[in-house]
């Protein structure tokens, strides 16, 4: 278990691609620099989207939590 | 006793179910053992695939618009009002234009999309669209005195009705401008907010080899954040910005305020069990069409499909039989390759889809379906 404290978490569990990536982008959307968005999907293809859509768009994948039935990823917008 | 469903919304799900369950019902409502309530907040019927068109010059608003009492059967009562409140404790709602409550011992939502355009700083200002019929006029007006420079499609989040729209758009304009010698003269770049050109990824390699033939420009993982309509610039919030002389976006779209106000889930789209199409939040209550969360795309196809679905199970439960009709995902779709060629994809929720290679004649068949739609309206396609 990770001990990060995320600001807002989004709850994309269910969804298929790429809803879990664009319900992320919303929310990092309306956050303020610096906010920590933690996104639970159970889609497997969110592990290559979430990192490389981080990366181009400057913000820090700082966690992938590895759960029972999902991941957590915790994303910090730059 | 009379059982009352109450369809809110008279889009296509919410029209075709409607004159399902009044087929369906029939003997029932001659009995007076059931009643239906269709309700709208307008009295035409739109059908907004016309809109793609509309831009073109080949279609007007009005072939796109009907009377709901003209294509909803008689024995459903149509109320024009506005729907502000749904209590699922007490199975009431509350409307607008009556100023009354309206008891249900079924609802269904089907309150379709509504665009978001304030969410991007200048989008109103510097975007046009083709999502709502002043769009389609506005953008009309603009492409027809439109002979250079730099045309930017941008899919500005999903989902957005109709996710094949965006690569017709760009592939009829390519087409149209070829046709009237200026393709020369125009640049067109097409964006998209994930890594690839569309959504489904079988549709994205299909469409992506087909823009590298025309010419037409990708920029992917590309998040429109801003607009200046004065430079005309869109920055995304990857930090890529490009230059526009005419922008046409398709813009964020959201479901109704009164689902998220209802409990029923976020984002006014309802969390509903992806094969029955319950609401998961409440006892008797359905959402079908865009309202309905279930991840499959927001099209016409999909509301009628899920239509028949809700009308069967409605049947069952009303006659007191356990409700055993589900949806499978069911999407057919034409994407318009050009002004005289169209493919076309069915798929659902097990298996993708796969292009069919562009034709004239698939062509013809979407402009057939698209004068036939008020068939499927009515119940009777």
């Amino acid at each position: 278990m990770t001990d990060i404290e995320p600001d807002d978490t989004v709850d994309a569990k269910g969804a298929t691609c790429p809803g879990p990536l664009m319900d992320l982008i919303g929310k990092i959307r309306s956050a303020e620099s610096g906010d920590v968005i933690r996104l639970l999907s159970d889609n497997d293809q969110s592990l290559t989207d979430v990192p490389e859509w981080a990366e181009e768009a400057g913000n820090e994948l700082i966690a992938v939590e590895e759960l029972d039935d999902h991941n957590a990823f915790y994303v910090e917008k730059a | 006793m009379t059982e009352h469903v109450v369809i809110v919304g008279g889009g296509t799900g919410g029209t075709v179910l409607a004159n399902d369950l009044a087929d369906r019902l029939e003997p029932e409502l001659d009995a007076g053992d059931v009643r239906i309530t269709l309700v709208n907040d307008d009295h035409d019927h739109v059908y907004k695939p016309v809109w793609l068109y509309v831009p073109f010059g080949q279609r007007e608003l009005d072939d796109g618009r009907r009377p709901l009492e003209d294509l909803v059967d008689d024995a459903v009562d149509l109320r024009i009002d506005r729907v502000s409140e749904i209590n699922t404790e007490s199975q009431q709602l509350e409307s607008m234009e009556g100023n009354d409550v309206i008891e249900y011992d079924y609802l269904v939502l089907a309150t379709g999309s509504t665009l978001e355009s304030d969410q991007i700083p200048g989008l109103t200002e510097g975007g046009h669209n083709y999502y709502s019929e002043s769009g389609a006029t506005d953008l009309r007006d603009e492409l027809l005195s439109f002979t250079e420079g730099e045309l930017v499609l941008s899919v500005i989040g999903t989902p957005h009705m109709c996710p094949a729209a965006p690569l017709e758009f760009v592939f009829m304009a390519d087409d149209w401008l070829r046709e009237r010698g200026l393709r020369d003269d125009v640049d067109i770049t097409y964006t998209y907010p994930i890594q690839r050109v569309h959504g489904n990824p079988h549709i994205a390699e299909w469409a992506r080899p087909i823009m590298e033939e025309r010419d037409i420009q990708v920029e992917t993982f590309f998040n429109a954040e801003s607009i200046d309509a004065e430079a005309e610039t869109i920055t995304s919030m990857e930090g890529t910005e490009l230059d526009y002389d005419l922008l046409v976006t398709i813009p964020p779209h959201s479901g109704v305020d009164l689902i998220e106000e209802a409990g029923l889930g976020d984002d006014g789209w309802v969390d509903v069990d992806k094969h029955t199409l319950e609401a998961e939040a409440a006892e008797n209550v359905y959402a079908l069409g865009d309202t309905a969360d279930t991840g499959v795309p927001n099209a016409g196809s999909v509301a009628h499909y899920q239509a028949g679905v809700v009308g069967q199970r409605l049947a069952s439960e009303i006659r007191g039989r356990p409700a055993t009709a589900t949806y499978d995902g069911k999407t057919l779709c034409f994407i318009e390759t050009g002004m005289d060629a169209a493919s076309f994809v069915e798929f659902d929720y097990e298996n993708p889809p796969s292009p069919a290679p562009p034709s004239q004649k698939l062509h013809w068949s979407k402009l057939a379906y698209n004068e036939s739609y008020w068939l499927t309206a009515r119940g009777l396609l």
